[in-house]
């Protein structure tokens, strides 16, 4: 008898769902309204967008390599089209949280190389002063709310930030991103049944890349083949994207934000992609997965690939543009490894800021006494 | 001034807050409908409605962790766990969430919720029901917590934990919801982080929080009847902040201490206290640090040991005694 506790089943290959696959040639959501209404411009800049994600972190992994980032690094790559497909859509009223895997997230919402890459190597100069690392990048002044290290646990506060919207009577939402891993935590399903219990605008999105950590989505979920689908359970609207595909993430995640902005309604987007390197550069990326898969995705499902070459075709981008913006995507990767290197450390003294509030905020108004750090 | 019960006066405290600021929410399993299942939230939602007062799911990781994020974004929660028990399924929210993100955010985002609860033994439930994480949870820098004794305290410690725009942990006592005091029915706050002396003295210096300042303030009676000691109690109110300058001086003044709590002994609060006074009041000391705590076990069920597991003023004053030897 084939005992499922006792046998590690070797994984097959992680593929997506024979719905969302197409041939090979122009996106089919090319002249969806949100696409369409796109200028020559905006094309340019969301193509460079998800470029400067990718020689980001390609010159982190340097970085790394060269012993200035310590801790954890879970780069994105390969996932690109997720975060500029979703977060290109998003207006003043809608807001990004999302687990560790956070730096595509933070550029797309308009941080800074600079502050992103200071933050990786512990300097005062990064955008959580050295305080957050890797997984846990912030800006709220941009809406983007974290960068969270514990798996799943963010889907709550993300499900709190849709309330805070709703309870203003705003337009708006939240998009809480979560990995196929965190699924089975009991905090996304918690706040699941908050979101569609309570009618709040939040959209979360499974960027499914196949693997939570090291262990394959069948051999971690039971009924594999349909993550999104249990948002049935709860009687939530659902969707699966095709993650390589720029043009269909915007598509399909402008039904979602339609949803929540009209109808004040959550949505599960469940979004096929693909990281080519490890979990994390601690991962040596040897057992769970062949050598050969990463080759097929990244040659045949590139999502900066497919979008270049689509923009090629249409005459959006020219060779010399395609060159150039990643020439400087490059320069500025490079910048920002330079701006981390000369920037200072945190100071001992700065240990102990950013503690409270009330201590880092003391006035006449102050109610708070007493010893808040101790010896 | 009117005397109300402690319960009344958290009621009281909630609802002043909630007419004076529109972001204040109420929210937790029975709150609303059910009235509060100690009615603590009494008639709250018949006033302000169920956009003020809400009812949540039995699910305190997702509501806690709504709440969480919902104060991100200026929301000031005042979420209730019908027990702090409770909140050991939501640790992650609470302490992760909740108590790092102004730190990790380098200061960017902060988190004004308040939790409150009962968090005590004593009322024959059984282990699960009966823990008191004040210390564990008063271990994270990030959080602060208060438990208040009276009904005076316990309105103004939960309106400043309110205004407060950090994450302030409430932790209430069953036992003592029925307790009456004299409340005023003005707005006032009790400023988190100092201590009050409940009773005066000059032989020893009692240190307690919450139920167990109720229990030590019997015992300095029976001492002084029965026994010519005259005790001092200073009761925390607030564990993170901690007001050690209070502690200090009182035992500068008595040069005896005995530390009280409802917490097991290993790392409970008083081991903190303990170390403060030796290390800067150890002159000033005539005798060893007395320590009386519930009986290191999970909270039996059994009603007649569990009031024996807990401190209760005989086993005080015999602890007292031997302070003052």
């Amino acid at each position: 008898m084939d005992d499922k506790l006792t046998t590690v089943a070797k994984s097959t290959a992680f593929t997506h769902p024979e719905s969302l696959k197409r041939p090979a040639g122009p996106s089919e959501f090319a002249q969806h309204p949100v696409n369409a209404a796109l200028t020559s411009a905006e094309k340019i800049a969301l193509y460079t967008k998800m470029v400067r994600i990718r020689h980001f972190e390609q010159r982190c992994i340097r970085t790394y390599q060269q012993g200035k980032i310590g801790g954890f690094l879970h780069l994105y790559v390969g996932q690109e089209a997720v975060a500029a497909g979703t977060i290109s859509l998003l207006g003043k009223n809608d807001h990004v949280i999302t687990g560790y895997r956070d730096h595509g997230h933070g550029l797309m919402v308009g941080m800074s190389m600079n502050e992103c890459m200071a933050e990786l190597t512990g300097k005062i100069t990064g955008c959580s002063q050295g305080k957050g690392g890797s997984m846990h990048y912030f800006a709220p002044d941009k809406n983007y709310w974290g960068g969270h290290g514990i798996v799943g646990g963010q889907a709550p506060l993300g499900t709190g930030l849709a309330y805070a919207v709703k309870y203003r009577g705003l337009k708006g939402s939240c998009l809480a991103y979560m990995g196929d891993g965190a699924v089975n935590q009991g905090a996304v399903h918690e706040a699941y049944n908050l979101a569609a219990l309570w009618d709040l605008p939040v959209i979360f999105v499974i960027e499914n890349n196949g693997y939570s950590m090291g262990t394959s989505q069948e051999r971690s979920s039971a009924h594999p083949g349909c993550l999104a689908k249990r948002a049935e359970g709860y009687g939530m609207d659902w969707d699966i994207i095709n993650g390589h595909d720029v043009y269909e993430v915007r598509a399909k995640t402008s039904e979602a934000l339609k949803r929540a902005h009209e109808k004040s309604k959550p949505t599960v987007l469940e979004i096929f992609t693909y990281r080519y390197f490890g979990h994390s550069m601690a991962d040596p990326d040897k057992t769970y997965r062949d050598k050969e898969e990463i080759k097929t995705y990244r040659e045949t499902k590139d999502p900066v690939f497919l979008f270049e070459k689509e923009l090629l075709l249409a005459k959006v981008l020219t060779k010399e543009l395609v060159e150039s913006i990643n020439q400087s995507a490059m320069e500025e990767a490079d910048a920002a490894a330079v701006f981390a290197d000369e920037s200072p450390d945190p100071t001992v003294a700065d240990i102990t800021k950013h503690i409270y509030w009330e201590e880092d905020n003391r006035g006449p108004q102050t109610t708070s006494r007493g010893t808040i750090i101790f010896e | 001034m009117p005397v109300i019960s402690y319960r009344e006066a958290l009621r009281a405290a909630m609802r002043e807050e909630l007419k004076r600021d529109e972001n204040v929410v109420i929210m937790g399993e029975e709150v609303a409908q059910f009235n509060g299942a100690y009615k603590v939230t009494e008639g709250l939602l018949k006033e302000f409605g169920p956009k003020r007062i809400v009812d949540t799911p039995i699910s305190e990781a997702g509501f806690i962790g709504l709440g969480i994020g919902a104060s991100m974004l200026g929301i000031r929660p005042v979420m209730e766990l019908m027990f702090w028990s409770f909140s050991y399924v939501a640790f992650d929210q609470i302490v992760n969430n909740a108590g790092n993100i102004r730190y990790m955010s380098g200061g960017l985002i902060h988190c004004p919720i308040v939790i409150r609860g009962p968090a005590n033994g004593g009322t024959n439930v059984g282990a699960t029901h009966s823990h008191t994480p004040e210390a564990i949870l008063a271990s994270h820098p990030g959080i602060k917590v208060v438990c208040p004794a009276s009904p005076y305290d316990a309105k103004g410690l939960l309106k400043a934990a309110i205004r407060d725009n950090d994450p302030v942990y409430v932790m209430e006592n069953t036992i003592l919801y029925n307790d009456k005091g004299e409340v005023p029915d003005e707005d006032y706050i009790v400023p988190i982080g100092v201590a009050d002396i409940k009773r005066e003295g000059s032989d020893l210096t009692i240190v307690a929080h919450g139920r167990a300042v109720i229990t030590s303030l019997k015992a300095a009676e029976i001492l002084e009847k029965e026994h010519g000691v005259s005790v001092e109690v200073v009761d925390l109110r607030s564990i993170r902040p901690l007001d050690e300058e209070t502690i200090l001086a009182s035992v500068r003044k008595t040069h005896r201490a005995l530390l009280v709590e409802e917490n097991k002994p290993f790392c409970g609060v008083d081991a903190q206290v303990a170390y403060l006074i030796q290390a800067r009041a150890f002159d000033d000391l005539d005798a060893p640090i007395g320590r009386v705590s519930s009986i290191d076990a999970p909270q039996i069920y059994c009603k007649r040991m569990e009031d024996l597991q807990l401190p209760y003023p005989a086993r005080v004053v015999e602890a007292a005694l031997k302070v003052l030897a």
